[in-house]
C-alpha cells in the first residue's frame, strides 16, 4: 500500500487530530497480475479507447492503451465487445448506517435528537454484514461514502469506505481517506424538530442553527491555536475540522433558493462546501454552482415525493455538466446504488433529447473522478490512470445499455466480485441460511 | 391468464370520445402488437379517428395521413403499471395531495379510490409522455387490512379516464397485515376469514340483517356489500405479500372461499412457483427486488421474474408506487438482464398487467389507439417515445417538467427566468 499514513498526517494536521483514531484495518486480497485486451476502454477522466488493454500489476494500474504486453503468469481477459470503466463510486449511501433488512434495531442512521450532532461519526453505526454492500459490489461500486441521514441541520461525520466485504467497518475504511460532515438543508430538519415543538421549525431557524454552530466552532478553532487549548470537544472538532479545510461538507439540499442561501453561509464563515446532495433544482442555479465550484450529487429521475423535490426534471445532471459545473450521479438507495450505470444513461439521454450532447467517456466521470474527487480520494481511485489503485470494473456491453452487468469487478487490482466465478462472489454473514438458489 | 372479462362496467371506457378526426400513419416500424400477429417488422400502422385501422407490412398509407417515420421505430401497447398510486398522491409528503391511505376511516372494503382521483394530476403528464397509458390505481391498505377497492385508468387525462371499477379488493398480509389486525398473522388471517364468512351470511340474510334480525357483523353494510363481488370470483383480492410462508396461507384462504387472489410484491413468490401456476395466480412485481429488505422477503432475488415465468406463473410489473411509472421499462430491460426472455419482459410491462385485470391492450385492428411509438428498443434507457396514443387521442409531449426544463434551457436575456 501506497502513502496511506502520509495521507493521514495530511488530512489530520493540527493538533487535535494527531492522534487518528479507529484507524483503517483495510487489506486488499491478494494482488493479481491481470490484462485487460481489446476492450472500449471509458478512463474515468474523459477519455475513450477502442480495442484497448489494462494491465493491472501489484493492486495498481500499470499500463493503459494498445498493443500492452502480458507479463509472465499474467491472467489475460480477453475483453473483445466489452466494457471497462474505472470502479463505480457512490459518494451518498446509507448502506450499513440503514441496512437490510431493515428494522427498528438497525436504524443507525440519524441521531434525531438534536439538530447538531456534529460529534457523531457514522463509521460506528456501520454494519459490516449489511447485504447491500455485496449486491453494491455486483454493479460495479468500489467505493462508497457512508453518510449520517438528514434529520439534523448538521449530521456528523461520514465515512468512506473500500466495497471489499470486512468484518469490522474498520475493515473497510479507505486509507488515509478524509472525513465528510453531513448538512441537510430544507423541509426534514425542520420537520423533525418541528414536530418535537422544538428549534428549528422553519428554514429560518435552520439558518439560525447553522450559524450558531459555526460561531461555536470558529470560536473553539482560534483557542485551539492560542496559549491555552480547550478541553477536547468532540462535535467542535468537527465541525473546526471543516474550518481549517480537512474535513469536506456534503451538503443535504434540494432547492436552489437553500443553496444559495448555503453558499453565502460558507462564506460568512469561510469554509467549503464540497457537494450539494440531492440538488433536484441545480439546473436552475447551475451557473453559481459552476463559479462557486461546488459538486451536485444528483439523481436521474427522483422526484415529487416531497414539495422541495416537486420541480424535479430529468435534464438536471446534464444541465450542470453543460454549465461546466461539477456533476454527480448518486444513489441514496440500496437498489438505487446497484445500477448507478443505468442512471447516468438515463441522465446522459435525458441531455441528448434537448440538444446536450454529452458522451460515454463525459458522463462516465458522473459516477467516478468526479465523485472521487468530492471524497478527496481521486489521487488514489475514479480513473483509469497509470499508478492508481486497480479499482477497475469489466462491463459484457456498454455499461450504459439496460442489459449491461458487471462481469468482473476489480477493488484494488484483485477480483472482488467475478460473475463466472463462485469462489469470487461474497456472501454476508447475514446471508448465510437463507438460500436464494445462486443468484441475486 | 384466461379469466373472463369481469363485470359489464369494465368495458364501459373501451368506446372514446376523444377520438381525434385525423387520419395518421405510422411507418416502417417494428411492431410489437403483443397479440396473435405477434411482431410485424417494417409495417405500418394507420389510425383513423382514434383507432387502429391497419397494421402489417403491406398497408398503404392514406391519402393526406400524417405521417409518422423515423430509423428504427418500434411501436409497442402502452405501458401499464399493474400496482400504482397515480392520480390519488401528488405529493407524498404533502398530507392533503395524498389520497393513498384512509387509516381513521371506518370503511375497509367499501372504500373505492375513484372519487379519490385527479385525472389533472401532473403525474399523469410526466408518466404518459414517456409511455405509460394505463395504471391501476391502488390504496396502499396501510390504514386498514383490507384497504379498498383499486380500479384501473388511463392517462388521457381529464375526460374517459376511468377504465374499470372496482379491479381489485387491496388487502395486507405479512409484517403490516399483521400489525393491523393485533400484531399477529394469524390474526389477520382470521379477519380475512371473518370478513368473507360475514359478507357471505349477510348476502344470504339481507332481508333479515334489514329487519335487525341477525346477528352484528364486524364489518358495516358498505364492506360486506363491496364484498360480494369477490366471495362471486368477479373481482380478485390482490394481496400485498412477500414472505412464502404468507404466500402459502394465501393460498389456504383461496381454496376455503373459491375466492380469486392475486400476489402482489411476492419477493419470495419463487420458492412457490409451482403451486402458483398450478393455481393460475399471478404475481405482480418489482423485478428490482433483491434485498432482504425485511425479515418477510430473506429470499429476494433479481432472478425472481425469470423464474416464476419458467414455472409457468403469470408475471405483471407494478410500482407499488405514484411518481415514477415511466421507469417500468427500465425494471422489465433489467429483468431481461437476469434471465426473463425480452418478449415476456415487455408484455409484463404492458398487456400482461391489463390483462390480469380483465383488459385487453393488444394492438389489433378495430381497437381503439391505445400505442407508444418508441425511437429504438423500447427496454432501452436511451430509448423515448416520439408520439403516444391514449384512447384514441394523440398526447401532446409535454408536462410540467418540460416547461421547467425549457424555462431554465433558454439562453438568459433582458427578462428574467419568471418571464420565460
Amino acid at each position: 500500500m501506497r502513502l496511506p499514513l502520509l495521507f493521514v498526517t495530511l488530512f489530520f494536521s493540527s493538533a487535535a487530530f494527531a492522534e487518528v483514531p479507529f484507524p483503517s484495518t483495510y487489506k486488499p486480497l491478494p494482488p493479481e497480475s491481470v490484462l485487460l485486451q481489446n476492450a472500449t476502454i471509458l478512463t474515468g477522466d474523459g477519455k475513450r479507447l477502442d480495442g484497448a488493454d489494462l494491465l493491472l500489476v501489484e493492486g495498481r494500474i500499470k499500463q493503459i492503451g494498445k498493443g500492452v504486453d502480458a507479463p509472465d503468469g499474467a491472467r489475460v481477459i480477453d475483453a473483445s465487445g466489452k466494457w471497462v470503466t474505472p470502479g463505480i463510486i457512490d459518494n451518498h449511501s446509507h448502506l450499513g448506517v440503514y441496512p437490510s433488512p431493515w428494522t427498528e434495531a438497525h436504524s443507525d442512521g440519524n441521531e434525531a435528537t438534536s439538530p447538531n450532532t456534529a460529534e457523531v461519526w457514522a463509521e460506528h453505526s456501520v454494519w459490516a454484514q449489511d447485504p447491500g454492500f455485496v449486491r453494491a459490489l455486483e454493479g460495479g461500486v468500489t467505493t462508497l461514502q457512508i453518510l449520517p441521514g438528514s434529520a439534523n441541520l448538521i449530521g456528523g461525520r461520514s465515512v468512506t469506505v473500500r466495497n471489499l466485504p470486512g468484518r469490522t467497518v474498520q475493515d473497510i475504511k479507505f486509507p488515509g481517506a478524509p472525513y465528510g460532515m453531513k448538512m441537510a438543508c430544507g423541509e426534514n430538519p425542520k420537520r423533525v424538530y418541528g414536530g418535537k415543538g422544538r428549534a428549528p421549525s422553519t428554514r429560518m431557524g435552520n439558518v439560525a442553527g447553522y450559524r450558531s454552530a459555526w460561531i461555536a466552532a470558529a470560536d473553539y478553532r482560534a483557542k485551539l491555536d492560542g496559549d491555552e487549548p480547550p478541553k477536547r470537544d468532540l462535535q467542535l472538532e468537527t465541525l473546526a475540522g471543516v474550518l481549517a479545510g480537512e474535513i469536506l461538507v456534503h451538503n443535504h439540499c434540494y432547492r436552489a433558493d437553500e443553496m444559495a442561501v448555503m453558499l453565502d453561509i460558507a462564506d460568512e464563515f469561510g469554509y467549503k462546501i464540497t457537494s450539494f446532495h440531492h440538488a433536484v433544482e441545480a439546473y436552475k442555479i447551475a451557473d453559481r454552482l459552476a463559479d462557486a465550484g461546488v459538486c451536485s450529487s444528483m439523481w436521474a429521475d427522483w422526484w415529487g415525493f416531497k414539495l422541495e423535490a416537486w420541480d424535479g426534471i430529468r435534464e438536471n445532471v446534464a444541465m450542470v455538466e453543460a454549465a461546466g459545473a461539477c456533476a454527480i450521479v448518486h444513489s441514496d438507495s440500496d437498489i438505487g446504488i446497484q445500477r448507478l450505470n443505468q442512471e447516468v444513461a438515463k441522465a446522459m439521454a435525458a441531455g441528448r433529447r434537448v440538444g446536450i450532447d454529452i458522451g460515454p467517456e463525459t458522463a462516465i466521470r458522473w459516477i467516478t473522478l468526479n465523485p472521487a474527487r468530492s471524497l478527496g480520494v481521486a489521487d488514489e481511485t475514479g480513473s483509469l490512470e497509470v499508478g492508481k489503485r486497480g479499482d477497475v470494473v469489466l462491463w459484457d456491453r456498454d455499461p450504459f445499455s439496460v442489459y449491461a452487468r458487471a462481469e468482473i469487478v476489480f477493488i484494488d487490482g484483485a477480483r472482488a466480485y467475478d460473475r463466472g466465478d463462485p469462489e469470487r462472489r461474497p456472501r454476508t454473514d447475514f446471508e448465510l441460511g437463507a438460500h436464494t438458489g445462486g443468484a441475486r | 391468464m384466461n379469466w373472463r372479462l369481469t363485470a359489464a362496467a369494465a368495458l364501459l371506457a373501451a368506446a372514446s370520445s376523444h377520438a381525434a378526426a385525423e387520419t395518421i400513419a405510422i411507418t416502417g416500424a417494428t411492431v410489437h402488437t403483443m397479440a396473435r400477429a405477434g411482431t410485424l417488422v417494417d409495417a405500418t400502422v394507420v389510425i383513423v379517428d382514434g383507432r387502429v385501422r391497419a397494421i402489417g407490412s403491406g398497408v398503404s398509407v392514406p391519402d393526406g395521413a400524417r405521417i409518422i417515420a423515423g430509423e428504427r421505430l418500434v411501436v409497442t401497447p402502452g405501458l401499464f403499471d399493474a400496482w400504482g398510486r397515480m392520480g390519488i398522491v401528488e405529493i407524498g409528503a404533502v398530507d392533503g395531495t395524498n389520497d393513498s391511505t384512509a387509516e381513521d376511516s371506518a370503511y375497509g372494503a367499501a372504500l373505492n379510490v375513484t372519487d379519490a382521483v385527479n385525472p389533472r394530476s401532473e403525474l399523469i403528464a410526466v408518466n404518459r409522455i414517456e409511455g405509460v397509458t394505463r395504471s391501476v390505481v391502488a390504496p396502499t391498505a396501510d390504514g386498514h387490512l383490507i384497504g379498498g377497492q383499486a380500479i384501473v385508468i388511463n392517462l388521457g387525462g381529464a375526460g374517459d379516464w376511468l377504465e374499470k371499477s372496482p379491479a381489485a379488493l387491496a388487502v395486507q398480509l405479512g409484517e403490516r397485515g399483521a400489525s393491523l389486525s393485533g400484531g399477529s398473522r394469524a390474526a389477520a388471517l382470521l379477519s380475512l376469514r371473518e370478513a368473507l364468512s360475514d359478507a357471505r351470511d349477510y348476502s344470504r340474510n339481507r332481508s333479515a340483517y334489514e329487519r335487525g334480525a341477525r346477528r352484528a357483523y364486524a364489518r358495516s353494510r358498505l364492506d360486506l356489500e363491496a364484498l360480494q363481488p369477490v366471495l362471486k370470483g368477479e373481482v380478485p383480492i390482490v394481496a400485498l405479500v412477500h414472505r412464502a410462508a404468507d404466500i402459502e396461507a394465501l393460498l389456504r384462504l383461496k381454496r376455503e372461499f373459491k375466492v380469486r387472489v392475486i400476489v402482489s410484491g411476492g419477493a419470495e413468490a419463487w420458492l412457490v412457483a409451482d403451486q402458483l401456476a398450478a393455481e393460475s395466480v399471478p404475481v405482480i412485481m418489482d423485478p428490482l427486488v433483491n434485498l432482504p429488505g425485511s425479515f418477510e422477503l430473506l429470499r429476494a432475488t433479481g432472478e425472481n421474474a425469470a423464474r416464476l415465468h419458467a414455472a409457468g406463473v403469470t408475471v405483471a410489473f407494478g410500482t407499488n408506487d405514484s411518481h415514477n411509472a415511466r421507469n417500468l421499462r427500465q425494471a422489465a430491460g433489467n429483468a431481461v438482464a437476469r434471465g426473463l426472455p425480452w418478449d415476456v419482459a415487455l408484455a409484463a410491462a404492458t398487456v400482461t398487467g391489463a390483462r390480469v385485470f380483465g383488459i385487453d391492450s393488444a394492438l389489433e385492428e378495430g381497437k381503439v389507439a391505445d400505442l407508444v411509438v418508441w425511437d429504438g428498443d423500447p427496454l432501452e434507457l436511451a430509448s423515448f417515445p416520439v408520439a403516444v396514443f391514449i384512447n384514441g387521442a394523440a398526447i401532446p409531449l409535454v408536462s410540467r417538467q418540460t416547461e421547467l426544463r425549457d424555462r431554465y434551457l433558454r439562453r438568459p436575456d433582458a427578462l428574467p427566468h419568471a418571464y420565460r
